[in-house]
């Protein structure tokens, strides 16, 4: 069964653009454009991990992130930080607060699909 | 009644025995164990008050009522003034000052001439008060021997007492020479003397208050019942002056007086004892007045015909009751109250005559000189034991020629006011620098001078020794000179008036003649060293102040011949023990030395004394007054310099929290520059991540499909102008913020600008199906400003509108106009509006409007900043009007060229 991953980014072209290149590796894939339409969105859906945008409306990633390391339901939800904000302290934060991988944006298709695979084990 | 000899066997038997305490008293201070402590030095604070106090208060409070009371008043609101007194203690400690006359000439540049003017003026002033003495102990042995036969009523009594008194001060006081001037024993025994008046005095008043009358209530109800006693009881009418007189002269007089300043300075040996003595003083004077009123009521009521003197109710009273012990107490009260006096007040005086009038003669005479190698150390002794027999004569005389005249409280007060003329230059050389010799020499003896004239004269024509004329009908006749109402001034009682005019006279003198001129050296440098006492340290300035050549020898010598052989040998020791050297041959012929030998001979000798006598040893070099106020200075100078450091280092910590505070700025300036360059990183950031991702993804793949592709491809474009468009902003803001813009300004019609811009987003409005109305004249208004930066403000407005405009439904209406000489163009839409901090937020850069935490903003969040930038560059405002809900209004204003323009 394909991993489930679940993108959230408030920019719909970045959207396309992730849904597009995870599709294509065969992963089963859904969409949330804000942090509160992700929680929701992992709960229906039930992810095996999140490509999370910190900056967004309503809740931002850190939130999100915080909320599910919070919950343990979710200690296997593998967490991908991806956000154009690059500096050290918060590449710090976010894996202070439970990422597992920060990645800045904009990124390599290939270095992203690989970190993907290697965090679900399938590289 | 009693026996002749008895009377005298008691009197000497007492004599003896204060005579033997005062002996233990020398011989402790000797053994080093002083047995001076603080309530025995408060307690010979009480040689103040004399048999003056013990039968005169009664004389006077029953002639006067309370007005004895302010002699008692005066001291105690002067002891509360402990500040002063310990600066007099701590300055005459420091300079051997042995009398007051010692200590107004050490203040003024050691001058013999006011040494001596001093004690001729405390000699003539207070000899009056010893003949109160006598008299008032010739009065009690009348009283005592009234009626019986005895031996030594056919001799003249007072004159035998003059003489038993001389003696017996010789033998007290002037046994030898010390060079502190400090009699230990004498100052025991006055401590006993005092207690043995308190004792008598208060026995005789619980015997009349409780044993002839009924306690306090009874003799009070009884005198304001009797019609004569009831005057007593009430306030003096016309008492105000005197009142304020005699409460000044005795609160000078318990420093003036030389045995006062004997006892309270000389005698002390803690400053902390004066303390004690504040309060322990006073309460002994409240002890000893109160029953001189039940006593004065009593005598009053008891004798009711005025056939006695009231001064002597203390022994009458009780010998008419038959209470011959008690009376016989009282007259050992009286007599002590009188030989304390008499003892300090004669050795405190033959201090002064000795040093300050005789050594100053001796020291010029011939013989002097001759005599060099000879020890002086006994003809000082025998000129102090001269001068106490002198002075004791001298008192005997004026009691002859005036003491019958006058009742014992006048008599005292005549020597108050005399001593009272010391009080300008004493308390002037504590505190007033400028104060000069030529000043106290001037305000003494104009001071002096009006007191013989308006009080001594007159009280010897009261006594009809000499011719009454001058106070009648003034000197030569002239009415304004009349000794009593001097320049017309009368309705003053005899002693307020000589204390006006006197004091007047002494401090106008003295104050305009210290003004008149610069002090000289010795005096300027003496005024340094006294004003300046408790900022002293030590003698470092002391001994940097000479400078000469002299030799040990010649030095030791006269520490020799002054001080005796065994003294000056002590103190020689002591000397070199305190500069840690075994023997005191080894000491240096020095500055220091000198200082030492010096203050050494002023003890026994007098400041101004001992200074000459020193100059006739060493070839001093004259510092000149610059050089002297110069050293002087130096503290003073340093003081300045610190004033001056704390004053820089004042302005450096000022210079140092502005140049922090600029810091700060800077860093906070750095921080907003840092967020600003983060923000517009990240702004970048998101579209290049699409075009990266998209374009890779085309890249590496060619089979995606057509129109997967075309899709992508649009995007792609799509986000490459976001990025175009914000770098262009970016590099906008910065350049309108550095200033750096270009600008090609020229008339514009504003109309023209918004009905152009609104053609240009026509297809805009169109598309999202907003309705777009406008109000724009059909000319104008014409403003002078940039044509294209004009038209980027209100596209950037229209946009806006355009963007926040509801889909359906949605208007925007743009109006043109005028409105107080400004062009006005303001473009409202019905969109979600904006509360009232969103509208001030949307001017800030990155901070878009709209709710951002439900909505995603379009566009770079730098269009108003930019726009209002714009504006402001061409005076003019920028603003949005809003609420939340009824769509909003963005208003811009251009001010009109003025006609010149």
């Amino acid at each position: 069964m394909a991993h489930k991953i679940l993108i959230v980014d408030d920019e719909p072209n970045i959207v396309v653009s992730l849904e597009f290149l995870l599709k294509k590796e065969g992963f089963e894939v859904a969409a949330a454009t804000d942090g509160e339409e992700a929680l929701t969105q992992v709960a229906a859906f039930d992810p095996d991990l999140l490509l999370l945008d910190v900056m967004m409306p309503k809740k931002s990633g850190f939130e999100v992130c915080e909320t599910l390391r919070a919950d343990p339901r979710r200690a296997d939800l593998l967490i991908l930080m991806l956000t154009a904000k690059g500096r050290d302290t918060e590449v710090a934060k976010g894996l202070a607060i439970g990422a597992d991988v920060y990645m800045t944006k904009p990124f390599s298709t290939k270095a992203l699909v690989a970190k993907v695979k290697e965090l679900l084990g399938i590289a | 009644m009693f026996p002749g000899w008895l009377v005298a066997l008691l009197a000497i038997a007492y004599l003896a025995l204060l005579f033997a305490i005062a002996r233990f008293g020398d011989a402790r201070a000797d053994n080093g164990r002083s047995i001076i402590s603080a309530n025995i030095y408060a307690l010979s604070l009480a040689v103040y008050c004399t048999s003056w106090t013990f039968f005169g208060s009664v004389g006077s409070a029953a002639a006067n009522g309370f007005f004895f009371l302010t002699i008692y008043l005066g001291p105690t609101m002067m002891l509360l003034g402990v500040g002063v007194i310990i600066k007099i203690i701590r300055i005459s400690k420091t300079y051997r000052i042995t009398s007051i006359a010692d200590f107004i000439a050490s203040r003024y540049g050691k001058s013999p001439l006011l040494a001596g003017l001093v004690t001729v003026i405390a000699v003539v002033g207070v000899i009056p008060y010893i003949a109160l003495q006598l008299k008032a102990i010739a009065a009690s042995v009348d009283v005592l021997l009234a009626g019986s036969e005895h031996a030594i009523r056919g001799l003249d009594s007072t004159f035998l007492i003059a003489v038993v008194l001389a003696l017996f001060t010789l033998f007290f006081g002037a046994r030898h020479l010390d060079a502190a001037e400090r009699h230990e024993g004498m100052v025991v025994a006055i401590a006993f003397e005092s207690v043995v008046k308190l004792m008598a005095f208060i026995a005789v008043g619980l015997f009349v208050t409780y044993g002839l009358f009924d306690g306090f209530s009874d003799l009070f109800a009884r005198a304001a019942a009797h019609p004569e006693l009831q005057r007593l009881l009430r306030h003096h009418p016309a008492g105000a002056s005197r009142w304020a007189a005699l409460l000044l002269l005795s609160g000078l007089a318990i420093i003036l007086l030389p045995r006062q300043f004997q006892i309270i300075v000389v005698e002390n040996v803690d400053e902390a004892h004066l303390k004690r003595a504040a309060w322990l003083f006073p309460l002994y004077l409240l002890l000893i007045n109160i029953f001189v009123l039940p006593l004065a009521i009593g005598g009053l009521l008891h004798y009711d015909a005025h056939d006695i003197n009231p001064e002597t109710f203390v022994l009458a009273l009780p010998l008419a009751h038959g209470a011959g012990a008690l009376a016989l107490l009282a007259f050992i009260g009286g007599l002590s109250a009188a030989t304390g006096m008499v003892i300090v007040e004669t050795i405190a005086l033959s201090t002064m005559v000795c040093n300050d009038l005789a050594m100053p003669l001796l020291l010029r005479s011939p013989w002097l000189r001759a005599a060099r190698r000879q020890n002086l150390f006994r003809l000082l002794l025998g000129i102090r034991r001269a001068a106490i027999g002198l002075i004791l004569l001298l008192g005997y005389i004026y009691f002859r020629a005036a003491g019958e005249a006058y009742a014992l409280v006048s008599i005292g007060l005549i020597s108050f006011a005399a001593v009272a003329q010391f009080a300008p230059a004493l308390f002037g050389g504590l505190y007033w620098k400028q104060g000069t010799r030529a000043g106290a020499v001037a305000g003494l003896a104009a001071g002096f001078a009006i007191w013989l004239y308006t009080l001594l004269l007159p009280s010897f024509a009261k006594s009809g020794w000499i011719g009454q004329g001058f106070v009648e009908q003034g000197l030569f006749g002239l009415s304004w000179l009349r000794a009593q109402a001097l320049f017309g001034l009368t309705g003053l009682d005899e002693i307020s008036h000589c204390l006006w005019w006197s004091l007047l006279a002494n401090i106008a003198c003295y104050v305009a003649v210290s003004l008149s001129a610069k002090p000289d050296v010795i005096t300027a440098q003496q005024a340094e060293r006294f004003v300046d006492i408790f900022r002293r340290d030590g003698r470092d300035a002391d001994a940097r102040l000479w400078r000469g050549k002299t030799s040990l020898g010649a030095v030791v010598d006269l520490l020799e011949r002054f001080l005796g052989a065994v003294h000056a040998e002590q103190q020689l020791a002591a000397h070199a023990r305190a500069g840690a050297l075994r023997d005191w041959r080894e000491l240096p012929a020095d500055a220091a030395f000198v200082h030492f030998a010096e203050t050494e001979l002023a003890g026994a000798i007098g400041s101004a004394s001992a200074k000459a006598m020193v100059a006739s040893v060493v070839q001093e070099e004259e510092l000149g007054l610059e050089e002297v106020l110069d050293i002087l200075d130096e503290a003073t100078q340093v003081r300045a310099y610190s004033r001056e450091l704390e004053a820089k280092q004042r302005e450096l910590e000022a210079a140092t929290a502005e140049l922090r505070a600029a810091n700060d700025r800077l860093r906070e300036l750095d921080l907003l520059k840092n967020d600003f360059i983060s923000t517009v990183t990240h702004e970048l950031r998101t579209p290049l991540t699409s075009i990266r991702a998209l374009s890779e993804m085309l890249h590496a793949d060619p089979d995606v499909e057509a129109n997967d592709r075309q899709r992508f491809l649009a995007i792609i474009v799509h986000e490459a102008e976001r990025l175009t468009r914000l770098i262009n902003q970016v590099l906008d803001m910065a350049k309108l913020e550095s200033g750096r813009a270009e600008w090609a300004t020229g008339a514009v019609d504003i109309g023209e600008v918004a009905r152009e811009a609104m053609d240009s987003l026509g297809q805009l409005f169109r598309d999202k199906g907003v309705a777009l109305a406008s109000e724009i004249p059909e000319h104008g208004p014409v403003v002078l400003a940039d044509r294209d930066r004009l038209m980027q403000v209100t596209i950037n407005l229209l946009s806006n509108a355009v963007k926040f405009a509801p889909d359906r439904d949605g208007r925007v209406r743009v109006t043109v106009g005028v409105e107080d000489g400004r062009a006005r163009v303001a473009v409202a839409d019905n969109g979600p509006g904006l509360t009232a901090a969103e509208c001030g937020i949307v001017f800030e850069k990155f901070r878009q409007g709209g709710n951002t935490l439900t909505a995603k903003p379009q566009g770079t969040g730098l269009g108003l900043p930019i726009s209002r930038q714009i504006v402001e560059y061409f005076g003019g405002n920028l603003w949005v009007e809003s609420r939340p809900g009824a769509g909003a209004c963005f208003i811009f204003t251009v001010p009109m060229p003025t006609p010149q323009q």
